[in-house]
């Protein structure tokens, strides 16, 4: 992978350190310059908070840190701290992220870039800390930028490239960094940090211009629209989404190029894909077990391949489309749940399923529902899926096949 | 922060102190002798064009701001229902942080955020909660109306016991079903955030100047201030337009509307009902909503009032009994 290479030069990276998946975001909320932040603690993703209270109280951040009575309030003092163009962070799990979801939603209607970080956790009840996708799923149709990412290196270098993204002018949306609670947020790495005067070269400053809240600039935000407005003011919503996969591309090429070249694919990472006829597909870090899986089949001749999917707003739809569609079958892990929808399966297989629509020949797509709540997904699982996806390319009927994987029945 | 530009105010001693320019102005669509409305035009007139406003949901949201026909001359901006406390922390922290960053020139902008009973008295208490126990410059209005008048007047925990609302209609078998007695908000905000130095409640309109004086009091303190705004509601309470403020008037002078300021602990009182109480029959006869209620039910009503002013340690403030004796 290319984002676990050692430093290229001593200017782009300061330091080497052994970081959790929360530390390395509040490494690159420092190199951000974040100007407010706002904490309220619930397990995993709040060791991000303590790690960024510590920063300010050591003197290596200069920003406002509020600690909120609520998620609620959490959320709604980054919106309008943002409003006022400040640049801000904030962060949330499971259903704690659902009792802000109000707030989360208008911060996304009112267009403030806003970065959050997501600790994926199941959603009670029963309590379980674990990891389960449907939290930061709850944003994925409001207006959010949202991806996941599977190691510290790539939670810090992507809260760089969140801000630049969501802070375009052609884009302007809040966005959430999902990661693995515990797998990720808890799990330590090398990371490398780059130096502060790098990170400037990389991300511009925070400029709402017409739209900041300020008494230079007075105007009135969100007022009562009514059925007068609100199509035309999704429509620019829709606009941004869509506008926003081209500006993800050019937020990597620059990453690129200020950091050594990084990212070939800025959407998802493909793992031995290229002879492929079986292939399985997953967020988060649950690659790990897959590629590894990949290896061992791969050793005894087997044509397997793991594409990792990073952004899931805005979905990659052609690039998705185009890697995906060479393919014999394709086995979708979902560590995530959606009762009663289409084929009973999981979020990511219903996206995947509807972006291989048009295609003619499309591939047999099976769903696994795994790891849920936290439990682990091993390399033998993985294996297993990989048969059974590797069964349902010549099998009939498969297409739409819902496993749940090591399932107590 | 010697250089820090500061936002002068002259004492308003009579109505001729009172600023002639509004920043409150034509294109709310509020109703015929509206005293919420009194309320925004008031705080934005003392509180000035260096002012950044935040308006939770309700009807100060809903028929005040209409896409293209704002009535704000200052920026104002629209916030949930349960964050007027979590906006103006949101605000006042984003303004401290660009201005110690440099990032924005330093001087004095006001961050006011005004929400309703329903929204400022029940769903965001905690937000307001959290917002006065920080060290930020902020204020936070709430006018209250005593009813969530946006969806057609349900009772909130700021109504009056007894009044009929969309949610607590008179009845045949039971002819009272606003049994709660009205929350006692600004006592239990001061009393509970030690280093708050200012909570106060006024009467948009009586009396005269009262508001105004106290908003710009509350601007010239230091840190997070409330402000609790008596605000009757033609529509919702039941009666002529014409009337709004010799209600608000009958409802402080009844004792039923406790009007006082707590300024860095001192309390003192606007109107001083110990001394001298209207009875409540005539401010809860001059209204609709009170149109069901018995004699019996006016005695209770009086007897509650009674019982706030003269046997709460503080009176109109504080309803705990008798601790002061022991």
């Amino acid at each position: 992978m290319a984002n676990e290479r050692a430093p290229k030069a001593e200017a782009v990276w300061e330091r080497r350190d052994l970081l959790t998946g929360c530390q390395a975001v509040a490494e690159a909320v420092r190199l951000a310059d974040v100007d407010v932040i706002a904490a309220y603690p619930i397990r995993p993703y709040t060791e991000v908070m303590d790690a960024i209270s510590k920063l300010i109280a050591d003197g290596q951040l200069d920003a406002e840190y509020v600690i909120a009575d609520s998620e609620h309030s959490q959320f709604e003092i980054v919106k309008h701290a943002s409003s006022v163009n400040a640049r801000t962070f904030a962060g949330s799990s499971g259903t704690g992220w659902c009792y802000g979801l109000e707030a989360l939603v208008v911060t996304a209607t009112d267009r403030l870039p806003v970065l959050y970080l997501v600790g994926n956790r199941a959603l009670d009840d029963p309590g379980a800390f674990g990891v389960e996708h449907n939290d930061a799923m709850m944003v994925r149709d409001v207006g959010f930028l949202l991806c996941w990412v599977t190691t510290p290196q790539e939670a810090l270098e992507h809260v760089l490239i969140g801000y630049r993204v969501a802070e375009d002018k052609g884009v302007q949306m809040p966005m959430a960094i999902a990661m693995d609670g515990a797998f990720l947020t808890h799990s330590q790495h090398m990371v490398d940090i780059p130096s502060l005067g790098t990170v400037r070269r990389y991300l511009r400053r925070y400029d709402l211009s017409k739209r900041r809240m300020h008494p230079d600039n007075p105007i009135s935000i969100a007022p009562q629209v009514n059925e007068d407005w609100v199509m035309e003011l999704r429509r620019q919503n829709w606009e941004a989404a869509r506008s926003a996969r081209t500006v993800i591309k050019e937020a990597y090429r620059e990453f690129n190029g200020v950091f050594g070249d990084r990212y070939t694919n800025p959407f998802f990472t493909e793992f031995m894909t290229e002879d492929a006829e079986t292939i399985l597909i997953g967020l988060g870090t649950v690659a790990a077990p897959g590629r590894t899986a990949v290896t061992r089949l791969r050793a005894i001749g087997e044509k397997v391949g793991y594409v990792s999917m990073r952004w899931f707003r805005p979905f990659p739809t052609e690039e998705l489309r185009a890697c995906l569609g060479r393919f014999r079958s394709i086995g979708v892990i979902d560590r995530d749940f959606a009762h009663g929808s289409p084929d009973d399966g999981g979020i990511l297989m219903e996206e995947v399923r509807s972006t291989l629509y048009p295609l003619d020949n499309r591939p047999v797509v099976v769903d696994f529902i795994a790891g849920l709540g936290g439990r682990d997904i091993s390399i033998s699982d993985c294996m297993a899926m990989f048969r059974l996806t590797q069964q349902a390319a010549s099998q009939a009927g498969m297409d739409g096949f819902v496993k749940w994987i090591g399932l107590r029945e | 922060m010697a250089n820090r530009q500061s936002i002068e105010y002259a004492k308003i001693k009579g109505v001729h102190d009172v600023p002639l320019e509004e920043f409150y102005t034509s294109g709310h669509r509020t109703c015929q002798g509206c005293e919420s409305a009194a309320t925004m035009r008031g705080f934005i007139k003392v509180a000035g064009p260096r002012t950044l406003v935040t308006g939770s949901t309700g009807c100060m949201y809903v028929a005040n701001t209409s896409y293209m026909t704002t009535p704000w001359i200052v920026p104002w901006m629209h916030t949930q229902l349960g964050a007027s406390g979590s906006s103006a922390i949101g605000m006042a922290a984003g303004l401290r942080a660009l201005m110690r960053k440099g990032k924005i020139p330093d001087e004095e902008i006001n961050t006011i955020a005004h929400c309703g009973d329903l929204g400022g008295g029940d769903m965001g208490l905690s937000a307001i909660s959290g917002a006065l126990q920080t060290d930020y410059d902020l204020l936070i209005i709430m006018n209250d109306n005593e009813s969530a008048a946006n969806t057609d007047i349900q009772a909130t925990g700021l109504t009056t016991f007894g009044a009929n609302t969309t949610f607590t209609p008179p009845g045949k078998r039971i002819h009272i079903t606003q049994r709660r007695w009205k929350k006692n908000l600004a006592g239990m905000l001061a009393v509970g955030h030690p280093t708050c130095k200012y909570v106060a409640t006024a009467c948009a309109t009586y009396p005269t100047l009262d508001y105004l004086r106290k908003v710009r009091r509350a601007l010239a303190v230091g840190g997070p201030k409330f402000l609790h705004v008596y605000a009757p509601c033609p529509k919702g309470w039941d009666y002529h337009p014409r009337y709004s403020h010799d209600i608000g008037r009958m409802g402080v002078l009844s004792g039923l509307f406790p009007l006082f300021e707590i300024l860095e602990g001192h309390v003192t009182y606007t109107h001083d009902a110990r001394r001298q109480r209207e009875p409540v029959e005539k401010f809860l006869m001059a209204q609709g909503r009170f149109a069901h209620l018995t004699k019996d039910d006016v005695r209770y009503i009086q007897k509650m009032v009674d019982e706030m002013w003269e046997e709460w340690d503080v009176p109109g403030v504080v309803p705990t009994k008798g601790s002061l004796k022991t």
